[in-house]
């Protein structure tokens, strides 16, 4: 593999770990604070890139799209919260698995419904159309390029919030020993409900700035719940910090790993052998991280202390 | 003896009416309940071993239709590969679906709670993607057999209605046999393990090998069903194994009742019968399917049997 198309998928590799990030971001931050599994993290995802279609066709601005998909994410986030998933917190994890399963179901046939299944898209914003010249031989999509921008400066604005704020510090606190912080007159359902709606949001940003690349379509949020699963887990659950390195090491390794695999494969295999053997072992990759870290290291590489 | 009348009342009259269901369908000529039946029986196998884990033991796991990939995958394709004969496959299947229980469980129950739930997802996802790469095999498309399991050479399989008992056959024995475990010693450690691990550590049990050991008798049966649906189907696909089928198993559990193991065959039987009467109104069933199951996890606890139970005491 030559050197260009090693920094091109370096670089794509980033831009799906920025994506799992503001996905896995809302998930451990949830699981982290109220101990809650939320299934229907990935479905609204896919709300959010939904809301970007739909507010793209009534305005025509990505910025107006952008704005409407963000605020109406939040408003169904807290609606979810309102009706279901504030009355699975003092429930076991099983319980809080099968009703936010419940909801995948139910989101994913709705936008079916309403938008019918055939892959829908967003177009490119103007201010990010065309390519950059990176090195001599390699250009990149700017929207790209924002996509990584943006979800680094989320990330840094989640560490100055959860390290430099109060509500940072009480989120924090409520990670670790949330009846303490009940106890100190703290009131916990609305900082559940905060750190609830922030993780909506969060997850609804990743539809929206995934929907001008990836086709928008039902279901598209299931795979991406999953490997968004395998970040908090190989982050340690409830670690912000965790869940970023983590993101961008699942992000690279599955990028990479897909064009590097059958390479390898061919080293050792005959070409035909190699061609069915490397994309399998591709795909399996990061499950082996998974398993390979938590054989190692049970609780993740930066387990969250709770009492 | 009045108890144990009432604990086997149930069990007993749904083998019973389960029996008969070829009866019916020879009587109405009706091939349509014997395939539906079949297929249920089939599922509520996966179910059946997921509660003996899930009920007994409270490990969700969360990969179990992996398992159903598995076995269908290994009859799929041995058959791809001219071997029909059951005596070579079926073993194939077991050793099969042993192997990646023992390997896979053994990672697993390092981990509790959610880390578990999320790492045997995990390891349902990679088999599933395996599946989706194998070109070889189909792929993404799945695999068509031409044709079922031959059984010495006869047509055991082949027949609808013989096919239905030998599906209902292994389905009685499973049970009857995962009912003779949790009575065991063994079961008690496993609920035992549920209950209060610290108690049986200072009892100086390690119940480690005693999961992995009920992983692996879960895998095993799963894996048969998946052998099993393979041949109902005529049909091998990587969707055996997503992971949504693996939530619908949960729910099927659940909804049947936790840690009966009757209650699990009870929940396979509403959940499908649910999903075909609501998809013979319309083809957006889960519409309907995802809230209802929202609502049972919310007020109805304890499922159907859970139900009985609350209004007898």
């Amino acid at each position: 593999m030559s050197a260009t198309l090693l920094a091109v998928q370096t670089l794509n590799g980033l831009q799906l770990g920025v994506l799992l990030f503001l996905i896995a971001a809302g998930l451990t931050l949830v699981f982290g604070v109220m101990d809650f599994i939320n299934l229907a993290h990935g479905v609204q995802y896919m709300l959010g890139a939904y809301l970007a279609v739909a507010g793209y066709q009534l305005t025509g601005s990505f910025w107006a799209a952008l704005l409407f998909a963000l605020v109406v994410s939040l408003l169904a986030g807290l609606a979810l919260e309102f009706l279901v998933f504030r009355h699975l917190y003092d429930r076991d994890h099983l319980d809080q698995v099968l009703a936010t399963f419940g909801v995948i179901l139910f989101l994913n046939e709705a936008v079916k419904v309403i938008w019918g299944a055939a892959p829908l898209s967003v177009p490119i914003p103007d201010l990010f159309d065309g390519s950059l010249q990176l090195m001599d031989n390699l250009r990149y999509p700017v929207y790209r390029l924002a996509l990584i921008g943006s979800g680094l400066g989320v990330a840094l604005l989640l560490y100055v919030l959860v390290t430099r704020t109060r509500i940072g510090m009480l989120v924090r606190a409520g990670a670790t020993n949330p009846d303490m912080v009940a106890a100190l007159g703290v009131n916990i359902r609305r900082l559940f409900m905060i750190v609830f709606g922030f993780g909506t949001m969060l997850a609804g940003f990743a539809g929206i700035m995934a929907a001008p690349i990836l086709s928008v379509e039902p279901g598209m949020g299931d795979n991406l719940l999953i490997l968004a699963f395998v970040v908090i887990v190989i982050g340690g659950i409830g670690s912000i910090r965790g869940a970023f390195i983590s993101a961008l090491l699942i992000g690279l390794v599955d990028t990479l790993g897909r064009s590097l695999t059958t390479d390898i494969a061919r080293l050792l295999l005959p070409p035909a052998a190699a061609n069915d053997v490397g994309p399998a072992i591709a795909s399996m990759l990061i499950y082996i991280l998974m398993a390979g870290v938590l054989f190692f290291r049970p609780s993740g590489l930066f387990p969250v202390a709770r009492s | 003896m009045t108890e144990l009348l009432k604990n086997r009342t149930v069990p007993v009259l749904l083998f019973v009416l389960l029996a008969l269901v070829p009866v019916y369908a020879s009587l109405f000529d009706d091939r349509f309940v014997l395939l539906f039946a079949t297929r249920i029986l089939i599922l509520a196998l996966a179910a059946l071993s997921l509660d003996f884990i899930l009920g007994l033991g409270a490990m969700v796991s969360f990969g179990h239709a992996a398992y159903l990939g598995l076995g269908a995958y290994a009859i799929g394709i041995l058959a791809a590969h001219d071997v029909w004969e059951a005596w070579i496959s079926f073993p194939v299947v077991i050793l099969v679906s042993a192997l990646f229980a023992a390997v896979t469980g053994a990672i697993s129950l390092k981990t509790r709670g959610v880390y578990f739930i999320m790492i045997t997802l995990a390891f349902g996802q990679m088999a599933y993607y395996t599946a989706t790469s194998l070109s070889a095999y189909g792929g993404d498309d799945g695999l068509t057999m031409w044709g079922r399991t031959e059984f010495f050479g006869t047509d055991l399989f082949a027949n609808d209605t013989s096919f239905y008992l030998v599906v209902f056959g292994i389905l009685l024995g499973s049970y009857l046999f995962l009912k003779q475990v949790a009575a065991s010693r063994f079961g008690r450690v496993l609920k035992g393990a549920r209950q209060n691990e610290a108690r049986l550590n200072a009892l100086g049990i390690d119940p480690f090998k005693y999961r992995l050991a009920a992983f692996v008798i879960a895998g095993v049966m799963a894996g048969l069903a998946g052998a099993l649906l393979a041949n109902h189907a005529e049909f091998v696909s990587p969707a055996y194994m997503s992971w949504h089928r693996s939530g619908e198993l949960i729910v099927m559990v659940v909804l049947g009742g936790l840690g009966y193991l009757h209650g699990a065959i009870l929940g396979a039987i509403a959940f499908l019968a649910l999903e075909e009467i609501l998809s013979g109104y319309t083809e957006h069933w889960r519409l309907i399917f995802g809230p209802l199951l929202i609502l049972v996890v919310l007020y109805a606890r304890g499922g159907i049997l859970g139900a009985f139970k609350g209004r007898g005491k």
